[in-house]
């Protein structure tokens, strides 16, 4: 099964993209530079982003109050229903001309609204911004968990000794909650590195091809029946990917171990 | 009063986060029941809301909707196919990795791992190659088999976490009692881990039906895509009836967030605890 669905697509893809060729051609392509910092953009801004907001909203989360659990249900929708449908709604509400957001700004101010989408830069942001409601829930969901194993105890002894609500933090909570907020940052940005959808659909990589990030630009490739381009691409996404899989791989058999 | 500040700081936070969670879930409903003219003009609320959407949807009545049904069912076909594929071989590798303690279950379990890492979007187009040099590009198979690969390693490596902490104990009971391994897998194994296979199976499930990329690279004939691809379509042309999309887009959503919160104290339990540990 692995052998079949995995490693042979993995060495017949490095196979294909052997040709020094395809990778001077991706080179030449003033796409390809454009792509490679709206990736490296994305992940550090995107995923940290994400995190901060994860690791402060769990601590909102933690509250034990009865509309609180309401809420965390409601919370948790973007992660549970089908991107396609949701991405696409964002896509129209940021319509310039019949999207929701620009007639509430037209109402308010009588004047007109940004051309969000077809400005690269509002585009990839707003790709970033989709891709963080897409998938804080999830995260804020584990760094929930995480938090719920620290004991309670440690809380009390550091009230009664006058701590302050950052204090606490800082010497309870962050110490007991770090290696799994680095390990959730690594795993998250190795998967956003593989998020087509959030891009893909909001944007199609546009306008002018200016917001693509590496997982879309390589299908755009297949598209245009260019698979050696496609895979050269995938090939110089590993030095992003490398390190962060050995990262991971380190830390999840040590885990095994103990 | 420290406690009342505290608490209406609190509801304030939960306005924005209500807002910022329900609004794009929010104008996928609006839509869904609003005419053209009334989607278009940026109304909060339409004029007249009207259920003609979904009729148009059952009865196939617009150009990108003519097959829906059977789009519908390819979904729901290789949602289960790949729920049940990828929990046969998840729990059989789990069974053999764990208790059996076969050996080279941990380069398995190594390679599984390996593979969960690699971005999902990057072995696309190998896989796409592959199922082409296969001749199985256009068929349901193909996705199926692809998405079982994707699903498998994860599925894999939670059962696994789940069945160690199974007491060993319970194994050499049943060995002492002359329990052959199948047996011991059937009744005492499966029993035990049903909550996580639970878990896992509607895990895979999901993942199947909300697929799109790979749906929409090995699928390409209109009587052989998902739903999810059917959905892309819609947007190839300008005049979009995007109302229609949003309509079909929130019967699509429905059924997994349905099958989400049903399972969900499964979910929750089972999916994070392996996070958790790492």
């Amino acid at each position: 099964m692995f052998l079949a669905f995995v490693l042979y697509p993995v060495s017949y893809g490095l196979w294909l993209a052997r040709d020094p060729a395809s990778y001077a051609r991706l080179f030449a392509d003033p796409i390809f530079f454009r792509t490679v910092v709206n990736t490296v953009v994305f992940l550090l801004i995107a995923v940290n982003l994400k995190f901060l907001l994860a690791l402060w909203l769990s601590g909102f989360f933690v509250h034990e109050r009865l509309w609180i659990r309401w809420l965390s249900v409601i919370f948790i929708i973007p992660w549970a229903v089908p991107s396609i449908p949701t991405i696409f709604s964002i896509r129209f509400m940021f319509n310039p001309e019949w999207g929701v957001i620009n007639s509430v700004i037209f109402r308010l101010t009588a004047h007109d609204g940004p051309n969000w989408l077809n400005d690269p830069r509002i585009g990839l942001g707003l790709a970033m911004l989709t891709h963080i409601w897409k998938s804080l829930p999830f995260w804020t969901l584990i760094l929930i968990a995480g938090r719920l194993a620290i004991p309670r105890e440690q809380y009390e002894a550091a009230s009664v000794d006058g701590a302050s609500a950052w204090q606490k933090f800082r010497f309870v909570t962050w110490p007991s909650l770090r290696t799994l907020y680095l390990t959730s940052t690594i795993l998250s940005m190795i998967w956003t590195l593989g998020d087509f959808n959030s891009v893909y659909l909001l944007t199609g990589g546009g306008p002018a091809d200016l917001t693509h990030v590496l997982a879309t630009l390589g299908i755009r490739y297949i598209r245009l029946d260019q698979v050696d381009l496609a895979m050269a691409t995938i090939v110089c996404a590993m030095p992003l990917v490398l390190p962060l899989m050995w990262f991971m791989m380190k830390n999840l058999s040590r885990g095994d171990r103990q | 009063m420290r406690r009342l500040y505290k608490e209406s700081v609190l509801l304030l936070l939960a306005i924005p986060i209500l807002l910022w969670t329900l609004l794009p879930i929010y104008h996928i409903f609006l839509f869904s029941i609003s005419s053209k003219d009334s989607a278009f003009s940026g109304a909060l609320w339409p004029d007249k809301p009207t259920l003609r959407n979904f009729g148009t949807i059952v009865r196939e009545e617009h150009f990108y909707l003519h097959h829906f049904w059977v789009q519908i069912w390819n979904s729901l076909w290789i949602a289960v196919a790949v729920g049940a594929l990828t929990l046969a071989t998840a729990t059989c590798a789990a069974f053999a990795i764990s208790r059996l303690k076969v050996r080279g279950g941990r380069t398995v379990m190594n390679l599984a791992l390996f593979t969960y890492f690699i971005p999902a979007a990057f072995l696309a187009i190998p896989m796409y190659k592959a199922m082409g040099a296969y001749g199985l590009l256009n068929s349901r198979w193909s996705l199926v088999l692809a998405m079982v690969t994707l699903a498998a390693p994860y599925a894999i490596w939670v059962l696994k976490q789940a069945s160690d902490k199974l007491p060993y104990e319970l194994d050499e009971a049943a060995r002492i009692d002359g329990a052959t391994p199948l047996q011991l897998f059937r009744l005492v194994y499966l029993p035990l881990m049903t909550p996580s296979l639970v878990a896992i199976g509607t895990y895979a499930l999901l993942l199947a039906w909300n697929e799109y990329l790979y749906a929409y690279l090995l699928l390409s004939h209109e009587r052989t895509i998902t739903l999810a691809v059917a959905l892309g379509h819609f947007i190839s042309a300008d005049d979009s009836p995007w109302e229609l999309l949003m309509a079909t887009g929130l019967v699509y959503a429905l059924p997994p967030a349905a099958i989400y919160y049903a399972f969900r104290r499964y979910m929750v339990g089972g999916l994070t605890a392996g996070a958790v540990k790492a």
